[in-house]
């Protein structure tokens, strides 16, 4: 399976991304913002960093990449995109998904390891978690405080749109496990459709114990017991 | 050829000469040089040249601007690293008056490369073209070189626009744009235009392959317009780079860097001629005679002498300080030093920046050092950076020293063997006797554990003039030590593991008290003698540990070093404070010493052990003549930090001392200022 990987000018996951890719047994094609052809790929990948270094808003120039009519053709028809970090600001700000990622509330960067509950594993993305599964994920971001509308909310919550939520320990949400403010201590989330994911958390630097945490590796694992099934 | 006036260029008078710092020797020199009079951009590019270089520097304070100041460079440190992609692994933060009006902030950044690929800042092939790229050239920073070389004074607060504006987006784009440069086989050199922008990256690549310059300042992609040649040869602007291209590669450049949104054009070419040229158009502006721009800078000789302040506060007894009442009960000294904010936990700075980027981080921030993992490999490097500026104060050689054996154990402790240092040499004004004293002995005493280690000095930079109205800064050389775990098995955690694992004591406790943080915090006094450091020692100390860990008989690691050996012991339970371990410690057997110097004393070579194998730990450690003993076990989760001394058992409870260590820094920048250490006593 050929899952694409877009580096847009500031863009610094996006090799940590590729590795991952490769690691699971996908062919990573690496994808130039200029251009417009996502070569075959058949899912495509925003990764994180800081495109256009975040100026004027985060993930606000890079939806205007050439690349991005491409990419939102893609989703259009159906077909399946991620967005990490920088690249879930930049699908809500293209419309992939509702909402967006304000400032922290803390008002300061965050770089951590946080606990992630599973919420929704019957996605292309999550299948092969256990539901209620309690991850441990790094994150490191400045904006990624989720909101949105009150009615929109309620229904990501209630069509199971929120994929991943920030919790303790215990696996339980809890005010200070929530590193940025989310409204309702929402880490990711899935469009209504199912087939466009962004999160703030990085699972592909999560996929070796030595390095703190292999639950990342789920998540790449996931894409390919799609196409399999 | 020879360089001329421009229309409007300053008359050359001695005012002007000593606005651009250069003293009547040196400006006798360049004139000697030249055989004639400078025009006023050679003055500029000399005056940039010759100066010392680059620091930081502040002025006046209370404690709010010092927590004003420790959250911005946080901030700036945050969002430049965090935006370039590059993993902000560890580091050091130290608070002292002594840096208040005066704050350092080094950097030290760690690379990876392919012996193959190495590509050095050397000009050479006659007729190869030189390139500008990155980003325009604007009036930033102009004379931020000699800037920083001078001494802070009120007056100089009107100099203040020399400082320049980084931009971490460009850079990013200039580091991708590099690499691939390089990769590309285009280019022969490549230099940043770092202090004193395009005339030392210039005039320092032709110095290095000993061949002529001819640069055209016309030619230079700029942002404002009316930028003279002075301005443009001195600017500062961030984010650029200097290419010696191959001839007839030009427009292969060009692409690479049009890919990257970047500016590149060609504004000279290496010439045979021995000389460094810079026109404008047609009109030769300034012209140096072959390398000796560079090579022929002043060497100065300073007079060297130990202030009596200094001598004085080292000679001072300070076993003869009276104990607080409070310090009756160790525990509430011990309280104390975990909350000092330079023992404290950092986390508070730490977690603003991205560790984990490029998914290679096997030990971030707030252990002994950082482990990342080299890709592809069974190896990962281990990174520290530390100084004690208080000990460099009190004792310059034995402070060199430490600075070096303190960065070599952290590094060891956590599994790698001590490779290579860089350093930045942090210091007042070297024309005072007692500043040039500091240095010339601090270098000495690096030098001495250096050799003892085998770890040879690759690079650095030099810091000077970090003084303000109110004096210099403590004598500060920071030491960037880089490490090798030879296999990743090797990596060792410093906090405590396993309940039951012994505890062991590798090196010897002393009755040293000077210099310790326990002096400064609990009595407000800066004296005695810092502790002894035999480089020879702590080379068999690290060979001893080493030792230990390739045996696989070392759980965890931890050094001795601020606070002494309870801090250390206390370090190791709470480090983590999601699984805090307790621990049973007996010291009765250093009953002789003075109880205080036992627990917070800063003797050096003392590091501390966890092991399921204390036998063995024990054999590997006396193969190598180093002392070491059992001291106690690791407890459970919930168990206080037990101490036995001549006097009965002690016992701290793990959440207080958590509190103290975990909650300070949070909490004074959330709210107060950082307290100060307790006021000088008679």
């Amino acid at each position: 399976m050929k899952i694409g990987v877009i580096t847009f000018p500031g863009s610094n996951c996006d090799e940590d991304t590729v590795v991952a890719v490769e690691r699971v047994g996908a062919t990573a094609v690496r994808l130039w913002h200029k251009a417009h052809d996502l070569e075959g790929s058949e899912i495509v990948i925003l990764p994180g960093g800081f495109s256009y270094g975040d100026y004027l808003r985060a993930g606000a120039i890079a939806r205007f990449s050439p690349i991005m009519q491409e990419v939102v053709a893609h989703a259009k028809a159906g077909r399946p995109v991620i967005g990490i970090c920088n690249g879930f600001q930049i699908a809500c700000e293209a419309g992939l998904l509702p909402g967006a990622l304000l400032r922290n509330a803390s008002l300061k960067f965050v770089s951590d390891t946080v606990r992630l509950r599973v919420e929704n594993v019957d996605t292309m993305f999550t299948n092969r978690y256990a539901k209620g599964q309690v991850v441990r994920i790094p994150i490191a971001h400045g904006d990624g405080r989720y909101h949105a509308d009150a009615d929109v909310v309620a229904r990501l919550e209630g069509e199971g749109q929120v994929v991943f939520r920030y919790v303790n320990a215990a696996g339980q949400q809890a005010p200070d496990a929530n590193p940025n403010g989310a409204i309702n201590d929402i880490a990711g989330i899935v469009s209504a459709e199912g087939h466009v994911l962004g999160l703030m958390p990085h699972p592909e630097r999560a996929l070796d114990a030595s390095l703190g945490s292999a639950d990342g590796l789920p998540f790449f694992e996931s894409l390919l017991a799609r196409v399999a099934a | 050829m020879s360089a001329t006036p421009r229309p409007g260029d300053p008359v050359i008078t001695p005012a002007l000469v000593a606005e651009h710092g250069l003293t009547t020797d040196e400006y006798d020199r360049l004139v000697a040089m030249l055989g004639r009079t400078p025009t006023f951009t050679e003055l500029g590019v000399v005056s940039a040249l010759w100066s010392e270089h680059c620091s930081y520097k502040n002025s006046s304070l209370d404690g709010a601007r010092t927590r004003y100041l420790f959250a911005g460079v946080v901030k700036g440190i945050g969002d430049y690293g965090n935006c370039m992609g590059v993993p902000t692994v560890g580091g050091e933060i130290v608070f002292d008056p002594a840096y208040e009006t005066n704050p350092l902030v080094n950097a030290m950044c760690v690379g990876l490369m392919r012996e193959e690929e190495l590509i050095t800042a050397k000009a050479e092939g006659i007729g190869n073209p030189i390139i500008a790229v990155g980003a325009r050239t604007g009036r930033d920073g102009i004379h931020g070189a000699s800037f920083a070389s001078e001494d802070l004074s009120h007056e100089s607060d009107a100099k203040r626009p020399r400082v320049q504006v980084g931009d971490p987006f460009t850079e990013k784009l200039l580091l991708e744009a590099s690499l691939e440069l390089i990769r590309s086989g285009h280019i022969v050199a490549i230099q940043d235009m770092g202090a004193a922008g395009l005339t030392s990256s210039s005039a320092e690549m032709a110095a290095r392959g000993d061949v002529g310059v001819t640069i055209d300042v016309t030619k230079m992609p700029l942002r404002e317009s009316g930028m003279t040649p002075y301005e443009i040869l001195l600017s500062e602007s961030q984010e650029r780079m200097l290419v010696v291209a191959r001839k007839g590669h030009e427009a292969e450049v060009k692409q690479i860097l049009a890919k990257w949104d970047l500016a590149a054009e060609v504004i000279g070419e290496v010439i045979a001629e021995p000389v460094y040229r810079v026109t404008e158009g047609d009109r030769v502006v300034a012209e140096f005679p072959g390398s000796r721009l560079v090579t022929d800078c002043p060497v100065y000789h300073p007079a060297a002498a130990e202030s009596p302040e200094a001598i004085a506060r080292r000679t001072r007894d300070v076993h003869a300080i009276a104990p607080r009442a409070e310090e009756a009960d160790p525990v509430w000294t011990l309280t104390r030093l975990l909350g000092a904010p330079t023992i404290a936990s950092k986390r508070w700075a730490y977690r603003q920046y991205d560790s984990t980027v490029r998914a290679s981080t096997m030990e971030g921030p707030g252990g002994d050092a950082a482990v990342v993992r080299l890709p592809g490999t069974d190896k990962a490097i281990a990174l520290s950076t530390d100084c004690n500026g208080r000990y460099v104060y009190l004792d310059p050689r034995v402070g060199g020293r430490i600075a070096v054996a303190e960065a070599a154990r952290n590094v060891a402790c956590a599994g790698a063997r001590p490779k290579a240092i860089t350093n930045c040499l942090n210091f007042g004004n070297p024309k005072r006797p007692e500043v040039f004293f500091q240095f010339r002995e601090a270098v000495a005493g690096m030098g001495e554990a250096c050799r003892a280690l085998e770890t040879p000095v690759t690079g650095g930079n030099v810091s000077l003039y970090n003084e303000s109205p109110n004096g210099a800064v403590y004598p500060t050389p920071t030491i960037g030590m880089v490490g090798l775990v030879e296999s990743l098995a090797h990596a060792t955690p410093s906090a405590f593991q396993r309940p039951g694992d012994a505890i062991v004591l590798l090196g010897e406790n002393t009755n040293e008290l000077g210099g310790s943080e326990y002096l400064l915090t609990v009595h407000g006094v800066v004296a005695g003698a810092p502790p002894a450091c035999d480089p020879a020692r702590e080379r068999a100390l690290i060979d001893a540990l080493l030792d230990a860990i390739h045996a696989g008989a070392v759980r965890s690691a931890h050094d001795c070093a601020d606070g002494g050996l309870a801090v250390a012991l206390a370090e190791c339970c709470i480090a983590d404070r999601e699984h805090m371990l307790g621990a049973s410690v007996d010291l009765a057997a250093w009953g002789a010493l003075a109880p205080r110097a036992l627990l917070f004393g800063e003797a050096q070579g003392r590091i501390i052990v966890s092991t399921a194998d204390p036998a063995r730990v024990l054999a590997a450690v006396a193969a190598r003549g180093v002392p070491a003993r059992r001291i106690g076990t690791v407890g459970a989760e919930g168990d206080p930090l037990a101490f036995t001394l001549g006097d009965g058992r002690h016992a701290a409870s793990l959440a207080v001392l958590a509190a103290a260590y975990h909650d300070t820094i949070p909490s004074i920048m959330s709210a107060g200022a950082l307290p100060a250490a307790a006021p000088e006593q008679a």
